[in-house]
């Protein structure tokens, strides 16, 4: 593919960042998860 | 999800539920299946050649970021205008932008390196370029906003406020190409003139990218949406815990007295 560099790179920036920002807010959702009690979690 | 032993309910330690999982597949799905068409099904453009390509995730993420700040928007119109004054959609616009801050970054980096492909320079003063920059930075302000001191409603009213003229930005941005001179082509989709101007499996293509960004944006949104209201309750938690404190100190020193 011709500018493969460049066309796989902003598939890899797109869902790299995405991926990144995903992770990071899930594991700290988790984090704080653990100190608050269920009757404060509207979807539980 | 937690499970439920006999005998007990185990507390939950996730801000996912059945909606999250189907919308979290969805969203997979939406992706592999955009990557296919993108990159390997759909054909070559007859003028930006393999460069086409990068169209198939710029449009969407831009797309995404306009939808998360007119979320944005409209959630803090419903704060301040319902007379409850929910804290719920506060936390929706919050959520809401920095998901839509998140897909407008994306958006300009991969406008860059499509711009260096197609004008062979990776950033120029330009209008469209100019415009959706000042509206990253706007949004990227107001999370800044939503971070000062105070307390939750004042932090609600004054980044609502933000927001609602943050937003009034997106018709420029989207109209920047008509009103001034671009290098940024016009609009191939959403034109004046009527029939959108691709290919059909390029149209097809984009369509599947639109589709897995949206699934996308409302899978973080509600990631996002419940983390925050784990952050607020933490905080809330944290100043009951600190007033009873000050309270038993006060109750010390009087009985000292």
């Amino acid at each position: 593919m011709e500018d493969a560099g460049f066309v796989i790179g902003s598939y890899v920036v797109v869902f790299g960042g995405i991926a990144a920002y995903a992770a990071t807010m899930i594991s700290r959702a988790r984090r704080l998860a653990r100190r608050v009690p269920d009757a404060d979690k509207p979807w539980t | 999800m937690a499970n439920a032993p006999a005998g007990g309910i185990t507390p939950t330690h996730d801000t996912g539920t059945r909606a999250t999982q189907v919308f979290g597949t969805l969203a997979a799905l939406g992706v592999a299946w955009l990557c296919a068409f993108g990159l390997l099904f759909s054909p070559a453009d007859r003028d930006q050649r393999e460069s086409v390509r990068i169209m198939y995730v710029h449009v969407p993420s831009a797309w995404v970021a306009y939808l998360a700040f007119g979320v944005t928007a409209v959630a803090s119109a419903l704060y301040l205008l319902r007379s409850s004054h929910s804290l719920t959609w506060d936390r929706l616009a919050g959520a809401s932008a920095e998901i839509g801050v998140l897909f407008m970054g994306v958006t300009l980096v991969t406008g860059m390196l499509w711009g260096r492909l197609s004008w062979g320079v990776f950033w120029t003063w330009d209008a469209r370029l100019t415009s959706t920059a000042f509206l990253f930075v706007t949004f990227l302000g107001y999370l800044a906003v939503r971070r000062l001191g105070g307390t939750q409603h004042q932090r609600a009213k004054r980044s609502a406020v933000l927001a609602m003229l943050g937003v009034l930005e997106i018709p420029l941005v989207h109209f920047s190409v008509r009103l001034w001179r671009s290098l940024h082509q016009d609009a191939t989709v959403a034109r004046i003139e009527g029939d959108p101007d691709l290919d059909g499996l390029m149209l097809f293509s984009l369509f599947v990218g639109l589709i897995a960004f949206t699934l996308l944006y409302v899978w973080l949104v509600i990631h996002r949406q419940r983390a925050l209201v784990l952050e607020d309750a933490l905080e809330a938690h944290g100043l009951d815990a600190a007033l009873v404190e000050r309270r038993a100190e006060a109750a010390l020193q009087g009985g000292g007295r």
